[in-house]
C-alpha cells in the first residue's frame, strides 16, 4: 500500500479536514503503519461468507407511519448563532 | 455504606438527601481538582434532583416506596445526552453544545430517583485506550491509585470517579471497542458492557453505530447490577434496540456457580502478556474453580489474531461517517462565516478535532473509498462473521470465557507517550473480539500486582450478562 502525500491529502480533502504541514507529516508514517497492519485481515480466506453489518440479527424496525410532535423551531436554532428569519444561515454555497 | 442500606435511610430520612447531595458534589469539585473525571459538575441538576425528592418525602408520595435508585449519585460519562448540561464527548467541537432532551438511560435513571453529579472525563468521541486523546482543551484523568498512570480509557473519568468516591455512586460509561472493561481493570472497579442492543442508544453521541454499547461501572457487582437492570430494555426510539423481557440482574448475585463452564482463551494467555498479569487472571480462575465452576482451555484464533484489525476498520469507518455531521452549522463550535462552504467546514472541523479524531476519520474515509472498500471495510465484516461463528460454536460448551482484560499493568503517562498510534491499538487485544462480535462482558478486579490492580475479562453469548454476573459475583469485595 503506497501511503504517499498525495493520497493523504485527498482522503483529507474528501473528508472535509484541513491538515497543517506538520500534521501531514506525524500521520503520513503513522497510517501507513496501520494500514500495513490492518492489510492482514487479506490473510482470512473469507471466499462465501456474508459481511454482518450488525454483530446481532436484526430484523426491519419500523415505526409506525404516525404524525408526531417533533422539535419545534425556536429549540432547534438555540444551540448556535448563525441563524437568520427563523433558519440556520451557512456559509455561500457558489 | 451500601447501596440498599442508603436508599432506605434516604426513604426513613435518616439522612437528609439535600445535606447529602450538598456534600458529594463539594467532594466531587475537591477530587475533581487533580483528578480531572469530570469535565462537567452538574451541581445545579443535582440539587434541583435533591429537592424534588425532598418534595416527595415530605408529601409521603407513594411512587417514592420502589424507585431503585432513590438519591444515589450517578456519573454519565460525556458523551451521553442529559438536557441542558453540556455534553460535548470530550470534544471541542461539541463545547457549548447543550441537548434539548435525556438519553433513554438519563429518562431511566431518573425516572428510578437517580441523582446525576456530572458529565465523566473521556478520550475525545472515545477514541482511545488511555483517556490521554482528550479534546483540544480538555483535561486527562489520573488514575485514583497512583496518579502518574493512566485512568484507561476511553470511559477514564467513570472509573476514576468510581474507584475514588466514598459516596454511594454507579457511573454509566460506554464501549466500543473496550472502554467500559479496560478502564474498569486500570482503577480496581467492576465494569459490565452488555449485548449490543440490549440498552438503547437513544441520545448517546455515537461513535460507531453498530459497536456502540451503554453500559454500568460500580465498586461492588451490585452496584453494576443494579444500574443495569435499571438501563436495559426494549427502546422503540432505537431501531438496533432489541425487543427481549427485561431482567433483574441482581437475582444472578444469589445463584451458585457450581457446575458452571469456564473457557479459558489460550491464545490470551503468554506472547505480550505480563507475567504479573498472568498470575492474577490464573489466581481469578482458581477461585472460580474453587466455587465449583469447571475451567477448560479452549482456542480462539480469530479474535485475539485478526480482531484489532477488524475492529478498527469497522470502528474508523462508522467513526468517519458519524463525524461528518460536525460541520459548525446547527451546534458546537462555529467559525465566522466569511468562506465558501467546502472552506468553512473543513476549518471548523480542523480547528476543532483533536489529533485521533483526524486519524480516525482519514483512516475511516480510506477504507470506504471506492478501490478499498471492498479489501478493508466489507473484509472486516466479512471477518467479523467468522468471529462470531467461531464464539458462538465456543458458547455451545462453556457458560463464559475468560482473559486478562488488559495485557498489561496501568502505564505511566510517560510510557504511553512513546508509543505509536499502531501500538496504543494493540492494547485492546483483549477486548475487541467481544465488542466487534455485541457480546456482553465484565470486568472483575482479581488481585494487585506492585501496588496496582489487574483485572480479569469474562465474556458471555448474547443476552447471557446473567451468567457474567453470577461468575463475577466470587470476586466481590476483593476491591475494597
Amino acid at each position: 500500500m503506497q501511503v504517499d502525500r498525495k493520497l493523504l491529502e485527498h482522503v483529507a480533502e474528501i473528508a472535509r479536514l484541513k491538515l497543517s504541514e506538520e500534521e501531514i507529516k506525524k500521520f503520513m508514517p503513522q497510517l501507513k503503519e496501520a494500514l500495513e497492519f490492518f492489510s492482514q485481515l487479506k490473510e482470512v480466506n473469507t471466499d462465501n461468507v456474508k459481511p454482518s453489518f450488525q454483530p446481532v440479527e436484526l430484523k426491519n424496525a419500523m415505526r409506525e407511519d404516525k404524525e408526531m410532535e417533533c422539535l419545534s423551531q425556536d429549540d432547534a436554532l438555540s444551540l448556535t448563532e448563525h441563524k437568520k428569519d427563523g433558519y440556520f444561515k451557512g456559509p455561500r454555497a457558489v | 455504606m451500601r447501596i440498599k442500606e442508603f436508599i432506605s435511610k434516604i426513604k426513613n430520612q435518616g439522612i437528609d438527601i439535600i445535606e447529602h447531595t450538598e456534600k458529594v458534589i463539594e467532594e466531587c469539585k475537591e477530587i475533581n481538582k487533580d483528578h480531572n473525571y469530570f469535565n462537567v459538575i452538574s451541581e445545579d441538576l443535582a440539587l434541583e434532583q435533591a429537592n424534588e425528592i425532598k418534595k416527595q418525602l415530605k408529601n409521603k408520595d407513594k411512587r417514592i416506596k420502589n424507585k431503585k435508585l432513590l438519591g444515589v449519585a450517578i456519573s454519565v460519562k460525556d458523551s451521553i445526552c442529559v438536557k441542558g448540561i453540556e455534553s460535548s464527548a470530550g470534544s471541542k467541537i461539541l463545547q457549548g453544545y447543550k441537548p434539548l432532551f435525556d438519553a433513554f438511560v438519563i429518562q431511566r435513571i431518573k425516572e428510578e430517583g437517580g441523582v446525576i453529579i456530572g458529565k465523566t472525563s473521556q478520550d475525545e468521541f472515545g477514541f482511545g485506550s488511555f483517556s490521554v486523546n482528550v479534546g483540544i482543551g480538555f483535561k486527562i484523568p489520573k488514575n485514583p491509585i497512583d496518579k502518574e498512570r493512566s485512568c484507561g480509557g476511553s470511559s477514564g473519568g467513570a472509573a476514576g470517579i468510581t474507584k475514588k468516591a466514598d459516596f454511594p455512586h454507579i457511573a454509566l460509561g460506554e464501549s466500543t471497542g473496550g472502554s467500559i472493561a479496560e478502564p474498569a481493570s486500570f482503577c480496581d472497579v467492576f465494569g459490565l458492557c452488555p449485548t449490543y442492543g440490549r440498552v438503547s442508544r437513544y441520545g448517546l453521541i455515537d461513535f460507531g453505530n453498530s459497536l456502540d454499547k451503554i453500559g454500568t461501572l460500580g465498586r461492588t457487582i451490585e452496584d453494576t447490577a443494579l444500574l443495569m437492570s435499571v438501563i436495559s430494555g426494549y427502546d422503540k426510539e432505537d431501531s438496533t434496540s432489541l425487543n427481549v423481557e427485561n431482567e433483574n440482574y441482581q437475582s444472578y448475585l444469589k445463584k451458585s456457580i457450581k457446575g458452571m463452564r469456564v473457557g479459558v482463551i489460550k491464545e490470551a494467555f503468554g506472547n505480550g502478556v505480563q507475567r504479573e498479569v498472568e498470575k492474577n487472571v490464573y489466581n481469578g480462575i482458581g477461585e472460580l474453580e474453587e466455587e465449583g465452576a469447571e475451567a477448560e482451555e479452549i482456542s480462539l484464533e480469530l479474535p485475539i489474531k485478526y480482531g484489532i484489525a477488524s475492529y478498527y476498520m469497522i470502528g474508523a469507518s462508522e467513526a468517519s461517517t458519524n463525524l461528518a455531521k460536525y460541520c459548525g452549522m446547527r451546534y458546537g463550535a462555529t467559525e465566522k462565516l466569511e468562506c465558501s462552504f467546502n472552506e468553512y467546514f473543513t476549518k471548523v472541523r480542523g480547528n476543532n478535532l483533536g489529533d485521533e479524531a483526524k486519524r480516525r476519520i482519514i483512516l475511516g474515509t480510506f477504507a470506504r473509498m471506492s478501490g478499498h472498500r471492498d479489501a478493508y471495510y466489507i473484509k472486516a465484516m466479512k471477518v467479523r462473521t467468522l468471529m462470531i461463528q467461531e464464539y458462538k460454536k465456543a458458547f455451545k460448551k462453556f457458560d463464559a470465557l475468560v482473559s486478562p482484560t488488559v495485557p498489561i499493568l496501568p502505564p505511566k503517562f510517560s510510557e504511553i507517550e512513546k508509543l505509536t498510534p499502531m501500538q496504543n491499538y494493540l492494547m485492546d487485544v483483549m477486548l475487541v473480539g467481544p465488542n466487534v462480535c455485541g457480546l456482553p462482558h465484565l470486568n472483575v478486579p482479581v488481585g494487585y500486582e506492585k501496588n496496582l490492580p489487574v483485572g480479569m475479562l469474562l465474556i458471555g453469548d448474547h443476552l447471557q450478562e446473567g451468567k457474567l454476573l453470577q461468575l463475577g459475583r466470587v470476586f466481590e469485595g476483593k476491591n475494597i
